[in-house]
């Protein structure tokens, strides 16, 4: 069993009086690749929000390398190596690609992904590198989403929606990067509505439902009725 | 003819002085949507401790800039980092009180500190040295001016458009949060903001200072140009804050020479103007 990279223990998740997430636990081990999955509004984005610092938790909610992490700011997080490839790509409209690529990289850690072997990654967006972000399609806002956290070099990397509102060609060829992406050692948290993707390229699964984890399991072991169930949180 | 040329030129000049005090109050909304009702007395305050400088260290005014820009530079950076970033939010309210409560603060320190007094700093020759241009005679303190403006406009297009401190106010002012999960801490971008922003201020004091006399209760008068300014030339446009600047400046100069005490009201005329014809400003940021 390889080292425990992330923990969640017992992480409740408020927004003012409505609470989001319920006594929600999880590991994660180096190099693991895990999907979330769930309906709308079951949590799934509270999730990575709090992982990643933009929604302050109880400290020992989250351990990350055995350290609290839950009550750091978003950019104290990033220093640290968790990179969100937030839901809705939320590239910066005044920078160009290329900034938006270069500003990925303020946390400089070292590690293999620099501005080349973005644009080795996503050969096109060498091309459009000083465009401005919001002209580009949706597909190629998300690969510079996925540049920009990459450019962090962060040893966890959390996808939030990775498919959403993408056409099907785009998302095969996002979904066709991440091997590439995870086999430099990166360990990777996919939130995804589409269940069948998110299988494919993970160990283990989550489903959320309504804040609190309806069906843990390694993917080949879990089956589509109980899936559907933890889903909609109804039998098949 | 020439007469009316020459209060185009003038006024052309003067708004180099009106673009340096609007500079850092474009910067600071660009940045982080603030509106720093105490600007004008940050510019008064710059024009003090100018006055203070060249008397203990016996120097020149524009020697004394490099004592009064660090000076103000760091008390942007405290004033952000203690104060203001607790009143940034959804509400633009609380920034603007507490703002307006600092210009208070500042006029009555000034008052209590250097009294009631017009005070006025000494930059020697310069002040009424001249150059002939065909008929016209050119001042050089005003074309001094406004070629800093220039180059100050310039290093901060500069520095916004080329550097990575720029890059971070850009991003920070298009998505907070999302510049935080890039590990900037806003906290930090901002104070660096205003630390930028009152070095600006600094400039503009002593220019102020050399130029004209100044007294604690000044600052207001300077706010409004400031504000003029950066509304004719569009929210977030640095070059647009100088165009505002030499508008309100020629609208002056020729109001001042129809009638000399329509030299004021001429500037707020022109501002109305624009603002009634192009609310945006006339070189507004171009969304995207």
């Amino acid at each position: 069993m390889s080292k425990t990279l992330l923990s969640l223990q017992t992480l409740n998740a408020h927004y003012g009086d409505f609470q989001a997430l319920y006594n929600v636990d999880m590991t994660l081990s180096e190099g693991e690749v895990i999907a979330i999955i769930g309906a709308n509004g079951a949590g799934k984005t509270t999730l990575m929000r709090s992982i990643s610092g933009l929604l302050k938790n109880d400290a020992a909610a989250i351990l990350y390398r055995g350290t609290p992490i839950g009550a750091l700011r978003a950019d104290e997080v990033a220093q640290i190596g968790i990179a969100l490839v937030p839901e809705g790509r939320q590239l910066f409209p005044s920078l160009s690609v290329e900034e938006n690529l270069r500003l990925g990289s303020t946390v400089a850690r070292k590690g293999p992904w620099s501005l080349d072997s973005v644009f080795q990654l996503f050969p096109i967006l060498k091309d459009r590198r000083s465009q401005a972000s919001t002209s580009l399609s949706g597909g190629q806002q998300q690969m510079v989403a996925i540049g920009r956290a990459l450019m962090a070099n962060p040893d966890l990397i959390l996808f939030d929606e990775i498919s959403l509102g993408l056409a099907p060609v785009i998302i095969k060829s996002i979904y066709d990067a991440l091997p590439g992406i995870v086999s430099e050692g990166m360990t990777a948290m996919i939130v995804e509505q589409d269940i069948t993707k998110a299988l494919s390229v993970s160990s283990r699964v989550f489903c959320l439902q309504e804040g609190r984890i309806s069906l843990e399991g390694n993917t080949e072991d879990v089956s589509r009725e109980a899936i559907t169930k933890a889903y909609f949180g109804v039998g098949a | 003819m020439s007469e009316w040329i020459g209060a185009i030129v003038q006024g052309t000049l003067l708004g180099g002085l009106y673009a340096l005090f609007a500079a850092g109050l474009s910067l600071i909304f660009g940045v982080m949507r603030l509106v720093n009702i105490a600007h004008g007395d940050l510019i008064v305050l710059a024009a003090y401790l100018g006055l203070s400088t060249t008397i203990l260290l016996g120097v020149n005014p524009f020697v004394a800039l490099l004592a009064v820009i660090p000076i103000m530079g760091g008390f942007g950076y405290v004033l952000q980092r203690g104060i203001l970033n607790r009143t940034l939010g959804p509400d633009i309210l609380p920034p603007l009180l507490v703002t307006f409560g600092l210009s208070v603060i500042l006029q009555n320190a000034l008052l209590e500190g250097y009294t009631a007094d017009p005070q006025k700093l000494n930059a020697g020759a310069v002040e009424t040295a001249s150059i002939g241009v065909a008929s016209l005679s050119i001042g050089i303190l005003p074309l001094l001016t406004f070629a800093i403006a220039v180059a100050v406009i310039a290093g901060l297009q500069w520095i916004f458009y080329h550097t990575s401190l720029g890059r971070a106010f850009r991003a920070v002012s298009d998505n907070q949060d999302i510049a935080q999960l890039m590990g900037l801490n806003k906290a930090h971008v901002f104070g660096l903001a205003m630390a930028l922003a009152l070095a600006v201020t600094a400039i503009a004091g002593i220019l102020l200072g050399v130029r004209t006399s100044f007294d604690p209760a000044g600052g207001g008068g300077r706010l409004i140009f400031a504000f003029e300014a950066v509304i004719i030339g569009g929210l977030g446009s640095l070059w647009g804050t100088l165009a505002g600047g030499v508008i309100l400046g020629i609208a002056q100069t020729i109001g001042g020479k129809i009638d000399p005490g329509w030299q004021i009201l001429a500037g707020h005329i022109a501002f109305l103007v624009v603002l009634a014809v192009r609310p945006n400003g006339l070189f507004p940021r171009v969304s995207h």
